[in-house]
């Protein structure tokens, strides 16, 4: 199994990182190349730029841990396990920290590639949404 | 006008695999004339040895610690410079056509730009497209992708799954069911990543990318100036070429490689020589480099693999030499022959049973590191034919081509253009080149730099995960050409290390600016 962590410093207050991430259908919004997505219950079903559709079992939606937890129920893979963490290190000042744990190792690497991309857009809606 | 610029690559390409370079397996006559026509070196070294950051070196004229793509799976910036869009605004016409890899090819979301523009479907021979000045994309007017097969997004994958869907069994699966690099063996010896293929030879990527470039020059007109960067996949594994071709080497018949040794306590002893994860790999025991089937074990090759593994690659060989004289071909019939410079090379090269290992990874030795290259400028600048013994760097390429377009290199481009001849690279100081390795790999971290003289090839392992810093090889290319004698410690070389450290102090400390390194991403 493969674990990797990707994380971002972000100009903005932990409540409004956190604000960015916590509804599951936000993640089109931040996760580059999700172009749809469906909820029902805590399963999330997400659609990829090429089609692939990915379900999802929401596990953790803590606002007072600021820790968001899923993981990949598609039989592409045999685990995954992934969170996203919102720390406050200070007044408009947080780390988020996107975790991945999945086997097959390569998938794992796939899937947390993309969290870099998602953690940039985070960070870009967070920063905004501090300005307003 | 500047001059039209042809520009010809192949994938994993040893320098020994061409007639001209003492090849003997494959026939290479299309390129052996070139190089009698032009320029051929004989020392040319890849900045890495790996695709995607020697690729980004090509493109921008830069080592990857500048250019920031620092092993397969990093993305080259968007922004980062590129030759081609500096000939685009010099208006030239300027095209892409095979394979690519500036970014990963690993992209379940759709998200890098090679492969969402490869599944928009644009542009084509048939639908030409560009989005104004800059071109599609890194200064491409004109892009169509191919890769190692017939998975993913690209335009020779589409394709062949639109035109020919009965022919795709026939190809190897590069990947297996979890994405690793397949290990599964095949053909008559069970060699990894080999696969007797029934795909009509008209339909393999080799001539596919041919005849879309020949599209491509088809449509440009007498008096547009045009860069083409046409780019096999192969000879890169798998190797599995079509199977109508396979009486052209018989792999019987074909002999060891020089520097294959053949007894496993002969290649123990080679490999304990050298820095510690040379034999970690052979026993299994480390996977450093995703290109490498991490389920399989070179320790298990036989010599018979050796033989079907080197008998197909010298095939694909063949077929690309061949699609090569069809191109210029067109060429000719376009009465455009006097004012095309050609330039032949590949990315980085194979260790094809050397030291009895196989495919790539943090290896700097002439396999992986000594590269045909074949610079034959347009025969209306008369220059003379040479061979070029001083060592050259791919680094170069990016000026060259600009030579070529009449331009100056803009102060981004690190590599200076190719010496004509050995008097040129003594007046131009080429004395060395410089190539680089970083890889960060489940938790496997291999930092390597070294650097090649005309005499001697000297490697330093900096700190990471298998190595403290204090491991390196030097191997003396004139009585060793092999490089199985690892000099490092031999208190009789210790100036000549001393100088070559020295010169890979100054080169890491180097000026000019540096691209942020980028994230690893995807697998390759």
């Amino acid at each position: 199994m493969a674990s990797l962590r990707h994380e971002r410093r972000i100009a903005a207050d932990a409540d409004t990182v956190w604000s960015v991430i916590t509804r599951p259908e936000s993640i089109v919004e931040w996760f580059p190349g999700v172009v749809s997505c469906a909820i029902e219950g805590s399963v999330r079903t997400i659609t990829l730029a090429t089609g692939l559709e990915m379900p999802e079992e929401i596990l953790v939606n803590d606002a007072l841990q600021r820790r968001f937890a899923y993981r990949i129920t598609s039989p592409l893979y045999r685990f995954h396990f992934a969170t996203i963490d919102v720390i406050a290190l200070g007044e408009k000042d947080s780390l988020c920290v996107y975790s991945t744990s999945a086997e097959p190792d390569t998938l794992a690497l796939l899937i947390a590639g993309g969290t870099v991309g998602a953690l940039e857009q985070i960070k870009i809606f967070a920063e905004a949404r501090e300005q307003e | 006008m500047g001059r039209k610029i042809l520009f010809i690559t192949t994938d994993q390409q040893r320098y020994d695999t061409l007639g001209v370079n003492g090849g003997l397996l494959s026939r290479t006559p299309v390129l052996d004339r070139l190089a009698a026509e032009g320029i051929r070196y004989e020392r040319c070294q890849p900045t890495s040895v790996v695709c995607m950051p020697s690729r980004a070196s090509m493109l921008t004229g830069q080592y990857p610690s500048t250019h920031g793509a620092w092993m397969n799976g990093v993305t080259l910036p968007i922004d980062a410079p590129s030759v081609a869009e500096c000939l685009h605004d010099l208006g030239y016409a300027t095209a892409l056509i095979g394979k690519a890899h500036f970014e990963p090819f690993m992209d379940p979301f759709g998200r890098f730009a090679e492969n969402a523009l490869a599944n928009l479907g644009v542009p084509t021979i048939e639908e030409p497209w560009f989005d104004g000045r800059r071109g599609v994309h890194r200064g491409f007017d004109y892009l169509e992708f191919a890769t190692h097969g017939v998975m993913g997004p690209l335009h020779y994958a589409k394709w062949m799954r639109n035109q020919h869907p009965e022919a795709l069994a026939g190809f190897y699966n590069v990947v297996d069911g979890d994405l690793n690099v397949n290990a599964a063996g095949g053909g008559d010896t069970g060699a990894p990543q080999v696969k007797l293929n029934d795909v009509p030879r008209e339909w393999y990527h080799t001539d596919w990318v041919a005849d879309r470039t020949i599209g491509w020059l088809k449509a440009q007109s007498d008096d547009t100036d045009w860069f083409c960067w046409m780019s096999f996949p192969d000879p890169h594994h798998p190797w599995d070429p079509p199977s109508s071709e396979r009486h052209r080497v018989n792999w019987h018949d074909v002999p060891l490689p020089v520097n294959y040794p053949e007894t496993p306590t002969l290649r123990e002893s080679i490999l304990d020589e050298k820095a510690r994860h040379w034999r970690a790999w052979y026993d299994g025991r480390v996977v450093s480099n995703y290109e490498a089937p991490a389920k399989w074990v070179p320790a298990t090759m036989t010599s018979d693999q050796v033989r079907e593994v080197n008998a197909l690659n010298a095939i694909e060989v063949e077929l690309i030499d061949e699609a090569v004289g069809r191109v210029l071909s067109t060429l000719d019939h376009k009465g455009w022959s006097s004012e095309v410079d050609v330039i032949f090379t590949s990315d980085h090269g194979e260790l094809q049973g050397d030291f009895g290992l196989l495919f790539k990874g943090p290896y700097h030795v002439d396999s992986l590191m000594r590269l045909p290259l074949i610079w034959r400028p347009a025969p209306s600048t008369k220059l003379e034919p040479s061979v070029v013994h001083a060592p050259v760097s791919l680094v170069s390429l990016a000026a060259t081509f600009l030579s070529a377009a009449g331009a100056a290199a803009p102060s981004w481009v690190e590599g200076a253009v190719l010496p004509v001849s050995d008097d040129d690279a003594s007046t131009r100081h080429f004395e060395s080149t410089v190539t680089e390795w970083d890889s960060a790999f489940f938790g496997v971290g291999i930092h390597v730099r070294s650097i090649v003289t005309a005499h001697y090839l000297y490697t330093e392992y900096l700190p990471g995960t298998m190595h403290d810093g204090t491991e390196g090889e030097l191997y003396d290319l004139q009585d060793d050409p092999l490089q199985r004698v690892n000099r490092f410690s031999d208190p009789d070389l210790a100036r000549v290390r001393a100088e070559l450290s020295e010169r890979l102090r100054v080169h890491a400390e180097r000026p000019g600016d540096r691209a942020t390194p980028g994230v690893l991403v995807a697998p390759v």
